[in-house]
């Protein structure tokens, strides 16, 4: 995988501490890199990207390697210490592992990280492949050592979750012992920023110039007309210059692996001679608008076209078809008929969107505020996180969703706007840690009433089960301390602290209803605390009783994958079912009950 | 050598396992491979598609076109309808009868029959192949065999470039050992199935 490529690029590099936060599609570096740690790697799941990077930061002034890894949106998160630390720079080499994600398949933005090394002025790495991204890991910790400078690196989902064989280097480099040099180069001060400020100007033309040669940046053949593409779009476009065979014209090909600082050099030897250009890249028009700019500053007589001109889609994945529609367009080829057959009408395909699983118990916490609520308004800030499907029918307790932790915050502002209804505020125990701990003192200190409802779950759950600070595991496989969430709470001052089990109902409801009552007070705080499936599902299988089942309110209420519809009666998948009891609970007419473990069983 | 193979199924089903034991088994025999999974955003429930290139020459890309699959293997007969447009005229599918209703047909009573989507499916596929899924479940006793037996079938049926011989050494290599028996006896009972299933 990709991602098992970059981590084990990082070990291969020497790399001495390696921090990170969970997010689709970078999870995987960070524990590649702990399960084969020889023992000397600090490896650690920070409780923020901006803590991560704060962590590796400190490691790297001190002239050891380190790396940190995150999503793009983590970027966001970490961009106050990234943007300073661009101007003090750094002594060990530290690589900076942001992954981008086109479509977006799971994310909340198609934010482009290349654009964001060109704002913050550092070097940016776009591997194509699995393979490329465990040599170009090796590389970007060299040129970040060498330039005193932290580097972005960028894959994106298709390279993260790639697979390919990947060759490994023989001998990995062994960590020099080191140890922090007090100097004033490591505070930050206006006077120094300007000086440094100077320095980061004139250092980017010499990397770029550096970069015009670097191995992956690459310029094939000759022609009138040239392609110009990066990332995982290389392969897209070789395969439908494949597909387009022997009608394409003569052109060249250049393949941008390092879109920041821009390999000047190597795109001027690109345009020359050129008529027209195509540029197939995803995200932004970022290789586009270098490349205008560079045709501008030389005055030459070339057409870029890309998303800019609206010869390339603008948003979402590319793909090979897509590649070859556009090159074909391009070079004024038909477009190769798609070699598909055409397919007569498929019967019609149920929806199958993600849905909480059988037994999650954010389905039952849910349920249990639906039902407190009922005779009242009330609006229901999400977070990110696995509660945020949540939203789907027929729970739909998920009225906002912004950004990790703006649940609790933004609760806030609809309670200035509309003070008489209950805002309540979801948020997962792991992005409670993350950042929503900051929000709820902000409601406590501004005295906004809210109901901040922590689903705690023992887990960071959508990412891949990672443990948090609640959890009390860390990836060194040690024991640490675990901290507990409702005493958190109440160390920053939330009066109505309650824990409760919202896998029973009625307790659940009650709970809801107190807290809801308390904001009078203020803040009101619920911990709903029932592990993820996942890390331990809760019983035993349950039957429906069909001769008793009527009312198929576990179907109507509830939404969950195990329960379905047969024969006009509720039937539950004993593959699927994890035992919660919730639709026991609910049901009307006691049709539901749990498979009594045989004896002996 | 050249084959693409998509694997169409519900999270849950072992689909990247299922690309992963192809792709072990092409790198054992030297031959080049790229795989990549698309994956929603829950760690169950939703569909979950991943392609499978394997080749003698290098492979440029490890997303395929559509129309170029040379066999898709389906853990369940509507997802296998839903990647449909990536066979290649005249391409093989390997696909299991028994559905996973999502949540979306139960809520609206949606009728959803597999039988439809098998019939629908045989009308478009140069070759199908229909493996009693359940049926090898029950026989070796785990509801988490089902991606192995396909494989199998598929294997049987000629449909990888691969034979049953090579993905058992890769099973035997990457599973943990008190998982081996049980996958390899899926392995071959999938093969079973699709000489059964031989039209």
């Amino acid at each position: 995988m990709g991602n098992e490529a970059i981590g084990l690029g990082a070990l291969a590099a020497g790399v001495r501490v390696v921090t990170g936060y969970p997010g689709t599609p970078s999870s995987e570096i960070l524990p590649t890199v702990s399960a084969r740690n020889p023992g000397n790697i600090h490896v650690e799941w920070s409780v923020n990207e901006k803590v991560a990077l704060e962590v590796a930061a400190g490691a790297a002034m001190a002239g050891a390697r380190s790396m940190v890894t995150m999503k793009q949106v983590g970027l966001n998160v970490a961009a106050d210490p990234l943007m300073s630390l661009a101007y003090l720079g750094v002594k060990g080499g530290m690589v900076v592992v942001v992954a981008d994600d086109p479509g977006p398949i799971s994310s909340q933005t198609e934010q482009d990280t290349r654009t964001f090394g060109l704002f913050a002025k550092l070097p940016v790495f776009d591997p194509a492949t699995p393979e490329e991204a465990y040599e170009m890991v090796i590389d970007a910790f060299e040129l970040s050592e060498r330039h005193g400078t932290p580097v972005l690196f960028r894959p994106t989902t298709r390279v993260c979750h790639g697979n390919a064989p990947v060759a490994l280097r023989d001998t990995a480099e062994t960590a020099a012992p080191v140890r922090f040099v007090k100097d004033s180069r490591w505070v930050i001060f206006p006077r120094l920023s300007y000086e440094n400020h100077i320095k980061m100007e004139q250092r980017l033309p010499v990397i770029a110039d550096e970069l015009s040669g670097y191995r992956f940046n690459t310029l094939a053949g000759a022609g009138r007309l040239g392609i110009v593409t990066q990332g995982i779009s290389t392969g897209y476009v070789g395969e439908a210059l494949a597909i387009l065979g022997d009608a394409v014209p003569p052109h060249k090909v250049l393949r941008v692996a390092t879109p920041h600082p821009f390999p000047k050099r190597l795109a001027l030897d690109f345009l020359e001679g050129l008529d027209r250009v195509l540029v197939i890249e995803e995200l932004d028009p970022y290789l586009e608008r270098e490349l205008q700019r560079l045709a501008g500053e030389r005055q030459l007589p070339v057409t870029v076209l890309g998303k800019a001109s609206g010869h390339t889609q603008l948003a979402g994945e590319n793909t090979v078809s897509g590649a070859a529609r556009t090159i074909a367009d391009f070079f004024g080829l038909t477009a190769a008929a798609a070699a598909s057959a055409v397919l007569p009408d498929a019967p019609q395909l149920p929806a199958r969107p993600p849905v909480l699983c059988a037994g999650c118990s954010h389905r039952s916490s849910f349920l249990a505020v639906k039902r407190a609520m009922r005779k009242r308004r009330a609006v229901f800030s999400g977070d990110i996180g696995c509660y945020t499907l949540g939203n789907a029918e027929p729970l739909n307790m998920v009225d906002t969703c912004l950004c990790m932790g703006a649940g609790i915050t933004m609760a806030q502002g609809l309670h200035v706007v509309e003070p008489n209804a209950v805002h309540f505020a979801f948020i997962g125990d792991s992005t409670f840690f993350h950042s929503g701990i900051t929000g709820v003192i902000n409601a406590v200190y501004n005295r906004t009433p809210i109901v901040v409802v922590v689903l705690d779950n023992a887990t960071t759950a959508m990412t891949g089960l990672q443990p948090h600070p609640g959890t009390g595991d860390t990836m060194m496989g040690e024991i640490s301390t675990k901290i507990d969430i409702a005493t958190v709470l109440r160390g920053i001052g939330v009066r109505h602290v309650e824990k409760c089990d919202p896998l029973r109902l009625d307790e659940a409801m009650a709970a809801v209803t107190r807290a809801a009552d308390a904001t009078s007070g203020g803040v009101a705080a619920l911990v709903f605390e029932s592990p993820c499936i996942h890390v331990a599902p809760p019983g035993s299988d349950y039957v429906v009783d069909a001769e008793k089942c009527e009312c198929k309110e576990c179907i109507i209420k509830l939404g969950c994958p195990a329960i379905l519809s047969v024969e006009g009666k509720a039937w539950i998948d004993n593959s699927l079912c994890t035992g919660c009891d919730l639709c026991a609970q609910i049901c009307r007419f006691d049709a539901i009950h749990a498979v009594k473990a045989e004896a002996g069983a | 050598m050249k084959n693409n193979l998509v694997i169409a199924g519900v999270g849950g089903q072992g689909t990247v396992l299922a690309a992963k034991l192809v792709a072990r088994t092409a790198m054992d025999a030297g031959l080049a491979v790229r795989t990549s999974e698309t994956i929603g955003m829950a760690q169950r429930g939703g569909s979950v598609v991943s392609h499978v290139r394997i080749s003698d020459a290098p492979i440029a890309s490890p997303l395929m076109p559509p129309g170029t699959a040379d066999t898709l293997l389906g853990f369940e007969p509507g997802e296998a309808v839903r990647c449909l447009p990536f066979l290649k005229p005249g391409g093989t599918i390997v696909v299991t009868p028994h559905t996973v209703a999502p949540v979306a047909a139960a809520l609206t009573e949606t009728e959803y029959s597999g039988s439809a989507m098998i019939d629908y499916l045989r009308r478009c596929a140069g070759r199908i192949v229909v493996v009693d899924g359940d049926a090898v479940c029950a026989e070796v006793g785990s509801p988490k065999v089902l991606n192995v037996a396909l494989i199998g079938a598929a294997a049987a049926a000629g449909a990888l470039g691969l034979t049953l011989e090579q993905i058992e050494a890769a099973l035997r290599k990457s599973l943990r050992p008190k998982l081996v028996d049980m996958n390899v006896k899926a392995l071959h009972a999938g093969a079973r199935e699709a000489a059964k299933g031989k039209p």
